[in-house]
């Protein structure tokens, strides 16, 4: 299995955002490092528009994510509610 | 963002009408015509709207979070501007690391602006011209905001001042800009392979990841701000560079071989242009976030790893540089470090050789390598320099005809004996430092024969300044080109001991700190 990664700028927005990305994604690891965070996930990673805009307590479009996307690894793909990174092997 | 008013189409259907909605056949002239690189590189392509945006950005709300990126940029610059943020760095050796960057990398960041211009005017199908023509604006925007985080620097640090002149001049420069123009001057799927799968997807992650954490962690905001920022655009770019060598290697089975054969070519260019970010995480930066070392095995043997795994259904294999690369981890920091601590008169940054504690930061970060290789050569020039004979080399160095980089890299597997490849053709013998660098000279000799080598022409006499008169007694030829390159000697180059960077830094932190 290999390794998917996003990361993103520490600010008060991303805040919001990794806490829902680690609650979906049990299997994920927080990597910290400065002014940034890189989370880890064996095969596939799962973004969804719901759980973040249940935490910043706002409507939040998943193209916002790239405001303060920094890298990310595997393939994607995106609809209106969630966002996905995968390796097919 | 307080009311949101219903959406009214999805993000799926909005793609769809501003991308391929917004596209037509020609009928005055045929496409052929239209596009004329579209077919000369033998790539097969037989839909064109197979090709799929996985982030379906369209120009509007392309426009809409870049706009929200500089308003955060810009503010920040502003910020660190008004608060003289330069002082807050760890010292002023780091400064080096900027000038650097701002020198070497910067002016490929308006080349990339220039070339995905082209290769999208070039592309037949309008989903990859829409996200080469978002690329070529993100690219501008960065060498742009690089400029001006980077003048707040100028203002107070020697070397900064002439990066433009001297990025079409300078010896090491040579490698960047050369790594650019190639791929500039190959054709639009070469390119997008160089550029936004070997580059971006490949290599990227160890350019800017390390050095942007590095400069958070040496306390330039300014630096960091502009590097996530462009950072943020990155991530489009590598998902492009992906979707590329994807799309190119469904449309047709005899793009592969094709598609393989840029795939070695340019991670190994690209690979050898990084060796001037190993020396700097391993050296440059006086607090470091982790070593060449490291950064290399989580960034290219493990995710490349996955990458090519991911990629071996299509019969792609990882490129064939890339054991070879791995190899070389315990070593490339150290050999490239020394070269610029030797050649530190000749290059507009300041060199020196790492403190006590630094040796043995390095020696726990390579164990098999540094104190057995490297730390008795650091130990010899730090006594040397003691005893007054801080050692500047004055003789020029061969240079690889395919990375322009001095000869000092190893051979494989014995890292004391320099590696030395030729080649002949047309009756002229080509030098190289590896096997890699030499098989890309041999697959297109026509191409790298006309490279523009720093040291052949400066044995030519083309880098002196109008009027320089080389018989005359007493001619310097080293000071005459360094006055070519427009650098300040004595002030821009040599040692970090005994700079005015040095000394200016001392004396503006203790007048931040004390009153007087």
């Amino acid at each position: 299995m290999s390794t998917v990664f996003i990361a993103f700028q520490t600010n008060d927005e991303t805040r919001s955002i990794i806490d829902a990305v680690l609650a979906d994604n049990p299997h994920a690891q927080l990597d910290v490092q400065p002014a940034m965070v890189k989370i880890n996930a064996e095969g596939k990673l799962v973004i969804k528009r719901e759980s973040i805009e249940e935490r910043l307590g706002r409507p939040f479009d998943l193209q916002e994510l790239q405001v303060n996307l920094i890298t990310l690894s595997g393939n994607i793909d995106e609809d209106d509610d969630q966002f996905t990174l995968a390796w097919r092997n | 963002m307080d009311v949101q008013a219903k959406k009214k189409l999805g993000l799926k259907e909005k793609y769809a009408h501003m991308t391929r909605g917004l596209d037509w056949e020609t009928t005055y002239q045929p496409m052929d015509k239209v596009f004329p690189y579209a077919k000369f590189e033998g790539i097969k392509v037989h839909d064109w709207d197979q090709w799929q945006d996985p982030f379906r950005l369209t120009m509007d709300a392309y426009w809409k979070y870049q706009a929200e990126k500089e308003r955060k940029l810009y503010a920040i610059l502003d910020a660190y501007a008004q608060n003289n943020g330069h002082l807050g760095v760890t010292d002023a050796r780091y400064v080096n690391a900027l000038k650097l960057f701002l020198t070497g990398v910067s002016p490929l960041e308006y080349m990339a602006h220039r070339g995905f211009a082209h290769v999208g005017r070039a592309f037949p199908g309008a989903g990859p011209r829409i996200a080469c023509q978002m690329q070529s604006l993100d690219e501008i925007r960065h060498v742009q905001t690089q400029v001006h985080a980077a003048s707040n620097y100028n203002k107070f640090y020697n070397g900064l001042h002439q990066f433009r002149h001297q990025h079409d001049r300078v010896w090491y420069l040579s490698v960047p800009k050369s790594f650019f123009d190639d791929a500039f001057t190959a054709g639009p799927f070469e390119y997008m392979i160089a550029i936004g799968f070997a580059f971006e997807y490949v290599l990227t992650n160890l350019l800017f990841v390390p050095f942007m954490s590095g400069a958070a962690y040496n306390g330039d905001m300014s630096t960091v701000t502009f590097g996530f920022s462009a950072q943020s655009d990155e991530a489009r770019h590598m998902t492009l560079g992906l979707e590329c060598i994807k799309f190119m290697l469904e449309q047709d089975p005899d793009n592969l071989p094709i598609v393989q054969r840029w795939i070695d070519k340019w991670f190994w260019r690209g690979y050898r242009v990084l060796t001037l970010v190993a020396m700097m995480m391993d050296y440059m930066l006086p607090k470091r976030v982790m070593s060449w070392k490291e950064a290399w095995e989580i960034y290219a043997e493990q995710n490349g790893g996955a990458l090519f795994n991911d990629l071996a259904r299509y019969g792609v294999r990882p490129p064939k540089g890339f054991a070879a690369a791995c190899g070389d981890k315990d070593y490339l920091s150290h050999q490239a470090w020394s070269v610029f601590y030797s050649y530190g008169a000749a290059a507009p940054f300041h060199t020196w050789t790492p403190s006590p504690e630094e040796n043995d930061w390095l020696s726990a970060k390579y164990p098999s390598s540094f104190d057995k290789y490297y730390r008795p050569l650091w130990e010899f020039y730090a006594e040397q320099q003691k005893q007054g004979n801080r050692f500047y080399n004055k003789t020029l160095p061969m240079l690889c005809q395919t990375c322009q980089i001095p000869m000092f890299f190893t051979e494989p597997g014995d890292p004391t004996r320099i590696c030395y490849r030729e080649s002949d053709y047309n009756g002229m013998k080509y030098h190289f430092c590896s096997d890699g660098c030499k098989e890309i000279f041999d697959n297109e000799p026509e191409k790298y024969v006309q490279a523009w080598l720093p040291v052949h022409q400066i044995y030519q006499g083309h880098c002196f300044k109008e009027g320089t008169d080389p018989t005359a007694p007493g001619f310097d030829p080293l000071k005459a080109v360094l006055d070519w390159y427009n650098l300040d000697f004595g002030r821009d180059n040599l040692d970090y001991e005994g700079s005015e960077d040095q000394k200016n830094f001392a004396a503006w932190r203790g007048m931040a700190t004390r009153n007087e």
